[in-house]
């Protein structure tokens, strides 16, 4: 008996793999139904839905970054600290002296690169109709996704609090400034008062929301460190569970009717 | 040695690898026409030459290259002789840094990329494109400007991400057209051939792994080659001059200079998002749903295509490379001047119609009177505006049903119709200020600062 099929005869292998090794066909098809990671996918697929051309491998290759990002976001947290104080140090400490502090580059390069498979996997699903029907209600869920992909990088960009970050989320945030009704600088703001004075000011608007001070400052780190590292991956799993649950339901990778 | 070197050694190392690479590309793809692209019948007076024999000259020019930058010895790199001409930074720049040619040469770019889509799409004018580029890229490295703007950490995904674009694009146009030729010969599609099934377990499950194991090496490489951007320290009081959103939302910060932020960073991106969300309900063509086709669903792919290549790829890369100080655009071989003045003399269409129709001031709100007859006063000043913009949104969609859209109306229905033609009446809604501005430097159509509402 060689060692391998020792520990694969042991008990403790067995009790961990509900099934002998995927060798045989039958296994190949058990391996599918009984491991957690894999029954994710069916037992077998049409041979052109897995084709890369066909697939351009996107909507994984976004999933892994997804992976990638919380990997290595939860080292960088056990690292970085949102303060004043300490975020540009911090920062500045994983660049020069940090051991592992290349976790922030892969982290920032990821983010970037998961932007941009997210765009490619929606071009290729838009490009192969597989939005229309039964697939409509997971396109919409997509859709969803590509914001919170968006949020998620614009929240951290944030985070290293530099010119470049400070000044980025300014210019963006000050969007909401503008919002119709919600917004202090937005048209019909004036409508929600009571009495004549003004609900919406520029403590009270959807920016203030956003930022939580008039300013892009502390709160605004606090809040949008949250936002980042807990409330929005949070939901993105979520979404990412059902997205991945309706690819099966509805049928697994399109494919010509 | 001068400030602002257009070439240095590290540039010229590094463009060594490039042509390196280049040549590798390239020598592959030598044997690869020798097998497969045939012979000239004549060329040059010599006979039965193979065309492989073109790249073959090309190739070895590229090893010629390559072996010129990775030897440099002299201490000099400014001697370096290989550089971008000025003629050529000059006409590049001359068409970019203008926001008319632009967007025109974008339209025109998209334009021939759909009615060219039969001749792009083979093997080699697509290799020929590729190499093009990557020449632009190459050379344009020599030019100490265009590497400041390019080689920005940040930016360096933008280019992966035009490459990537430009590729997927080629990939769908070529299955498109394939399966175009197909239904037109009555054979199936070429995804319905492969119906067989396979395991998932070998068949899906190796690709992933294999994927996940060079995307990783690939993450790590580029961490290692390139750090991430970190600059001084956050200061409230020192404003950066341009300011700039993270580089995908770019698209959106352009809009600002044609739209008020509630259009620009509120109403327009809700609306694309709503827009997208709202595809699947308003696409009644049960064609092309799972596998690629261009004649089948012509308009929805036009229609997309439209608004992520020119209106959103396009305008990134506007507002990445091009647009510096002050929101100015330069040219990519551009030194950014702060003081370059670009003269903005804009009219709103009420000054136009009350200031040179009727040759009178325009009325104003008397700040003493109530607040209905200041409503008023506004509303008559912006009477035009305001009819057009009700026009726009309100007449145009059924005028357009009982024209253009005669058929989706009638197998759309009226829900889904007037959903349809309002989100394009949107997506239309910038190109169309665009060439209001340009034409007739038009600044607001309904221009209401009082309450903060300009169209």
């Amino acid at each position: 008996m060689s060692v391998g099929e020792y520990i694969r005869e042991s008990q403790i292998w067995k009790s961990v793999f509900r099934h002998p090794a995927p060798y045989d066909r039958r296994n190949r098809a058990v391996v599918m139904l009984t491991n957690f990671f894999l029954h994710l996918h069916p037992v077998s697929v049409q041979q052109g839905g897995i084709g890369l051309s066909y697939t351009w491998c996107m909507g994984g290759v976004t999933f892994f970054l997804f992976l990638v990002e919380t990997l290595t976001g939860v080292l960088l947290m056990f690292y970085y600290r949102p303060t004043l104080e300490w975020a540009f140090t911090d920062i500045r400490a994983l660049r020069d002296v940090t051991t592992l502090g290349i976790m922030r580059e892969i982290h920032r390069w990821g983010a970037h690169a998961m932007v941009i498979t997210v765009w490619l996997h929606m071009y290729r699903v838009f490009l192969t109709g597989s939005y229309k029907p039964p697939r409509e209600f997971n396109w919409v869920i997509g859709v969803l996704l590509l914001v919170l992909t968006l949020l998620l990088s614009f929240t951290g960009y944030l985070l290293p609090w530099d010119q470049l970050a400070i000044w980025a989320i300014t210019v963006g945030s000050n969007m909401a400034r503008a919002h119709p009704v919600l917004g202090h600088e937005g048209p019909g703001f004036q409508l929600l008062n009571i009495g004549g004075y003004d609900i919406i000011t520029n403590a009270s608007d959807a920016r203030f929301l956003l930022l939580g001070a008039r300013n892009v400052g502390e709160e605004t780190l606090n809040r949008f460190y949250i936002l980042h590292c807990v409330a929005i991956p949070l939901v993105v799993s979520l979404l990412i569970a059902i997205h991945f649950w309706r690819v099966r339901k509805d049928g697994g990778i399109s494919q010509p009717l | 040695m001068e400030a602002h070197p257009d070439l240095t050694r590290g540039v010229v190392q590094g463009l060594g690898w490039l042509y390196l690479v280049m040549f590798a590309m390239n020598f592959v793809w030598t044997v690869r026409s020798f097998r497969r692209d045939g012979e000239f019948e004549s060329l040059l007076g010599f006979k039965h030459l193979p065309k492989a024999f073109v790249w073959a000259i090309y190739t070895g020019t590229l090893m010629i290259f390559a072996a010129v930058h990775l030897t440099l010895r002299t201490s000099d790199a400014s001697a370096f002789v290989l550089k971008l001409p000025e003629w050529f930074k000059l006409s590049v720049d001359w068409l970019i840094a203008d926001p008319v040619k632009y967007f025109a040469a974008s339209i025109v770019l998209f334009v021939l990329m759909l009615v060219l889509r039969r001749w792009w799409t083979k093997p080699t004018p697509a290799w020929i494109l590729l190499n093009l580029s990557l020449l632009f890229l190459g050379f344009s490295m020599t030019d100490y400007d265009f590497r400041q703007i390019v080689g920005k950490p940040d930016n360096v995904p933008i280019v992966g991400m035009l490459f990537l674009t430009g590729f997927f694009t080629w990939l769908y146009f070529r299955q498109a057209v394939e399966n175009d030729d197909r239904a037109a010969a009555g054979r199936p599609v070429k995804e319905k051939e492969l119906s067989q099934q396979v395991l998932v377990w070998p068949d899906l499950v190796y690709t992933e792994l294999v994927c996940m194991v060079l995307l990783t090496a690939l993450l790590v490489v580029w961490g290692v080659a390139l750090q991430a951007p970190l600059e001084e320290p956050g200061s409230s009081v020192k404003t950066p001059n341009p300011s700039k959103a993270p580089w995908y939302f770019l698209g959106l910060q352009e809009m600002l200079v044609y739209y008020d932020p509630w259009m620009a960073g509120v109403v327009l991106p809700l609306i694309i998002i709503a827009g997208l969300m709202a595809i699947p309900y308003i696409d009644f063509n049960q064609k092309g749903n799972g596998y690629y086709c261009y004649n089948d669903r012509k308009f929805a792919v036009v229609t997309f295509l439209f608004g992520f290549l020119p209106l959103w790829v396009a305008m990134i890369i506007l507002g990445t490379f091009i647009r510096g100080p002050n929101w100015n655009m330069f040219g990519v071989y551009e030194y950014w001047d702060v003081h370059k003045l670009e003269v903005l003399n804009n009219v709103n269409l009420s000054d136009w119609f009350w200031l040179d129709i009727m040759d009178r001031s325009l009325p104003k709100p008397d700040a003493t009177a109530s607040l209905l007859a200041q409503t008023g006063t506004i509303l008559t000043r912006e009477w035009l505006g305001i009819v057009l913009t009700l026009a726009y949104l309100i007449v145009l969609p059924p005028l357009m049903a009982v024209t253009v859209f005669r058929n989706y109306y009638v197998r759309m229905g009226f829900v889904r119709y007037i959903v349809l033609a309002n989100l394009l009446l949107f997506m239309a809604a910038l190109p169309l200020k665009m060439v209001l501005r340009w034409v007739f430097h038009l600044k607001y159509i309904v221009a209401i600062p009082e309450w903060f509402f300009n169209i």
